[in-house]
């Protein structure tokens, strides 16, 4: 299971690497893809195969989907022009300001006392013990993502039919 | 043989800093998009090491809000990016420098 878990690490971070690295947006989509379907590998090892599976669905499936449009609508068929490329201060700087994020997340990880975890309680399936807590103790979140999504629906049309000037 | 909440979470943080670099780094609307896209997966994929290791559900219900959040999120952002495109005509961010001082 741990060299499950290495190989489809290994695949995420790989692919992670060409999304930020491909000089076409095209490229970067379609490696992103496979960084989604490497995360939702691990979900799978983390027991929650619910998660794993709306992970391929919503972001594999819908996300990705409206992006690969979004390039097609925009006709981007140009790679990136070595104008556009920032200088190479601006990407060690960017490089190094990453870096130092990583290690202060590294940092508060490694200094907070995290209890050992409890052993694996046997009963419900993932799905169920997930629609059991969504429908009691986060019900009112869950009708908030509601009107979210209906605010979100309202924006992007409202967006993509008024004509600015 | 269980995988380590510290796998888990380094795995997290290097895809979290490789998703900053790239917004950082990169000047194409659409590709600092999809790395907070990569960004916003690199915290989900925490929580779900901590749900795992914990034995509890609240993780994946974090989870599960996070995915509503980063669809609505990009169903605005793509429209935006659209918007700017039909007004501007070009998706990159040095050419958007109407707010700089």
């Amino acid at each position: 299971m741990q060299s499950l878990f290495f190989i489809l690490a290994a695949v995420a971070l790989v692919s992670g690497v060409l999304v930020v690295f491909q000089t076409h947006p095209l490229r970067s989509a379609l490696w992103l893809i496979v960084n989604f379907f490497a995360v939702a590998g691990i979900y799978l090892l983390a027991h929650a195969e619910f998660i794993a599976a709306i992970q391929v669905i919503v972001y594999a499936g819908a996300i990705m989907v409206l992006f690969l449009f979004v390039i097609m609508l925009l006709n981007l068929r140009q790679p990136e022009e070595p104008a556009r490329q920032p200088h190479i201060s601006q990407k060690f700087l960017g490089v190094v300001l990453a870096g130092f994020t990583a290690l202060l997340l590294i940092y508060g990880f490694s200094r907070a006392h995290l209890p050992p975890g409890k052993a694996l309680a046997p009963g419900l399936g993932n799905t169920e013990s997930i629609a059991r807590s969504l429908f009691t103790d986060y019900l009112l979140p869950f009708e908030v993502t509601s009107i979210l999504l209906l605010v979100a629906i309202v924006g992007a049309v409202v967006l993509a039919k008024t004509r600015l000037k | 043989m269980v995988v380590p909440l510290e796998y888990y979470l380094g795995l997290s943080v290097a895809l979290f800093a490789l998703g900053a670099i790239g917004v950082l780094v990169r000047r194409n609307a659409l590709v600092i998009f999809m790395c907070i896209e990569m960004m916003l997966n690199s915290v989900n994929l925490a929580f779900i090491g901590f749900a795992d290791h914990f034995k509890g559900v609240d993780g994946q219900m974090f989870v599960f809000f996070v995915l509503t959040v980063a669809a609505a999120e990009v169903a605005v952002g793509l429209a935006l990016i659209v918007a700017i495109f039909r007004n501007r005509a070009t998706v990159y961010v040095d050419d958007l420098n109407l707010l700089k001082w």
